[in-house]
């Protein structure tokens, strides 16, 4: 469809005007877009939060993990999170407060949570979102082990990884201005 | 004012300069603002006769005597690199004037290219905590109420050169050039919280955007949020370009870059932030005790020298000072510089129009005597935030937060009249 600034569906034109009790009446949700299915909102709603609310079902163990990351991530983060050409995500652990810190999975990252939900959504890069559910659990599983932050025999799903705690969890300050958010209306 | 052949107010090349005062016999400084580019008309008997011009196109583009572009960048100190690794583009500051960004020109950033979306198969989904949850088509977008905004938006990273040392071979480009000034025309977030139903509980809201990196932000929905944030589609009066977040793009005035998520593709509202790597692992600000301040969203009170600036040369006697200043708080109040490395200070004249949040415009005439200085500007706004100096602004966040950068930003002056990038 071109870009044309006034266009705009005829159904929806008539449908108004049926409606309408007067031209001047305020639009309703319905005036504009549709609403969606829930199968549709699951579809995209891929978000993970620290609580866990977000997490599929399914589990994966570290030595699947690294199976799957020699296969989608080493080429990117190095052999074992690394010396790679992209983001480091293993080890600095202690240097956050030296002249030269290192931000990694397992220096810096709050929540494991937080991992699942962005290699779900971005990783790997040039094919985001074509890892398993099981396979994701399995690849943070791995990540996490290199970081020392679980056992080399473990195994993640939507109960455990959100219990995980992560080495710098208590290392964020929130801005003052928005560390607590009232509603506003 | 005279503009060299890129398009650079107010500073020329140091030959052409010298040919022109030897042949004028006119004091140098003043010629210095006056003289034109390398084939300069030299009497008017020299500028060309007068013909019938181009015939008229669809769009029009810059004149071929124009030299203006990005520049894109990698990470601190990694310049110059090829197009597929860099990961901003800056805006030429130094080749522009007045306050708007041309659209092209408005600095980049993205997380996984800038994908070019067909708007007939885009859609935003609204959802949540919320009564009745949307699917939106651009098109439904573009039927509802809209509004038009003046604004700047700012890397979170603008400024992240100077972290630690200066490189004196810096232009300002290089220093500052991840902020830009558009209007944005869309739909207020508020006329579809009204629509959607938004529950009274729920306080923030997860913006994603429909790149690969679904980049996704949580936005705290305070007062001011709800009142100023739009669901744009327009830039400068058109379309949104694709690396604007064609389709459609959130604008939070005021707040870092990278929660005016482009590409927009969903809003989800809940009562709690959702900790995502952006707002975590990435965009937070490593204090010198190893903490690290977290949702620093405002982009504070700044400003920068454009002209003169680093790479350029001046001339000795008249030259003007012009630059650029902004405030995620508010209006710029009084921009002050100083020509003697911050010993004394000179208020700027402020082009109106100055407005919230936008970059606003400062000059002031100069006399320099051609002995080696520093120049420096520093920016007051409506709300009294003023920026700091250099040696305040690190002695409070230490050199490690890598983002929120804007201590005042001095340019050194040798007695050959170049410009160069220093600390302080």
């Amino acid at each position: 469809m071109p870009w044309e600034p006034f266009a705009m569906s005829c159904h929806r034109v008539l449908l108004a005007i049926a409606l309408a009790s007067s031209a001047i009446a305020p639009a309703g949700a319905y005036d504009f877009g549709r609403q969606p299915s829930a199968a549709e909102i699951k579809l995209w709603d891929i978000d993970v939060r620290p609580d866990g609310v977000g997490l599929p079902v399914g589990s994966g163990s570290v030595a699947h993990g690294k199976t799957v990351y020699e296969a989608n991530c080493s080429a990117c983060h190095g052999e074992r999170g690394v010396g790679g050409i992209k983001e480091r995500l293993v080890g600095g652990q202690g240097s956050l407060a030296t002249s030269m810190p290192i931000k990694t999975v397992g220096s810096y990252w709050p929540y494991a949570t937080t991992l699942y939900d962005y290699i779900r959504r971005a990783m790997p890069y040039q094919a985001p979102g074509t890892l398993s559910d099981d396979d994701t659990y399995a690849v943070a599983a791995y990540i996490l082990s290199l970081n020392g932050i679980l056992p080399a025999d473990a195994k993640l799903d939507q109960a455990t990884l959100p219990k995980i705690r992560m080495p710098n969890r208590d290392g964020f300050v929130p801005d003052r201005e928005f560390s607590d958010v009232r509603p506003a209306r | 004012m005279a503009m060299t052949g890129d398009g650079m107010p107010g500073v020329t090349d140091r030959r052409s300069l010298s040919r022109r005062a030897l042949l004028s016999g006119v004091a140098a400084g003043v010629a210095g603002s006056m003289a034109a580019g390398p084939a300069a008309a030299e009497t008017l008997a020299d500028v060309p006769p007068r013909e019938p011009g181009a015939d008229l196109g669809s769009t029009s583009p810059r004149s071929k005597y124009v030299s203006i572009g990005r520049v894109p960048e990698a990470g601190p100190t990694v310049r110059n690199v090829d197009p597929a690794n860099a990961i901003n583009s800056k805006t030429p500051l130094d080749k522009l004037v007045g306050q708007i960004t041309p659209a092209d020109l408005h600095y980049e950033r993205s997380h996984s290219g800038a994908p070019d979306l067909n708007p007939a198969e885009h859609r935003l989904l609204v959802h949540g905590m919320v009564g009745k949850p949307l699917v939106l088509s651009v098109d439904d977008l573009k039927a509802m109420p809209s509004v038009s905004r003046i604004a700047f938006i700012e890397c979170t990273g603008n400024g992240w050169e100077n972290w630690k040392k200066a490189d004196e071979t810096l232009s300002v480009q290089n220093t500052h050039g991840l902020v830009s000034t558009n209007e944005w025309t869309g739909v207020r977030l508020k006329y579809l919280i009204e629509l959607v139903g938004k529950q009274a509980r729920s306080t923030w809201m997860l913006a994603e955007g429909g790149d690969a990196a679904g980049v996704a932000r949580s936005i705290p929905l305070t007062e001011e949020i709800l009142e100023e944030a739009i669901i744009a589609y327009g830039q400068n009066g058109e379309p949104l370009r694709p690396a604007h977040g064609f389709p459609m793009r959130l604008l939070v005035p005021g707040m870092e870059g990278n929660v005016n998520i482009k590409w927009l593709r969903r809003l989800k509202f809940g009562d709690q932030p959702w900790m995502t790597r952006w707002e975590t692992a990435r965009y937070t600000q490593l204090l010198a005790n190893g903490k690290a301040r977290q949702f620093q969203l405002r982009m504070e009170t700044n400003s920068v020298i454009t002209s003169p600036s680093g790479t350029m040369t001046i001339c000795p006697g008249y030259n003007r000072i012009t630059g650029l200043a902004w405030s995620g708080h508010g209006r710029i109040a009084k921009v002050e510089i100083s020509t003697d490395g911050a010993k004394s200070w000179n208020a700027a004249q402020l082009n109106a129009p100055v407005l919230p949040k936008a970059q606003t415009r400062f000059q002031m005439d100069w006399v320099w005597d051609g002995k080696p200085t520093k120049i420096v500007s520093r920016s007051v706004d409506e709300t009294g935030s003023v920026q700091p100096d250099r040696d305040a602004f690190i002695a409070l966040t230490g050199n490690n937060a890598l983002f929120h950068y804007n201590a005042q930003q001095t340019w050194s002056i040798d007695a050959m009249g170049a410009v160069r990038n220093v600390l302080s």
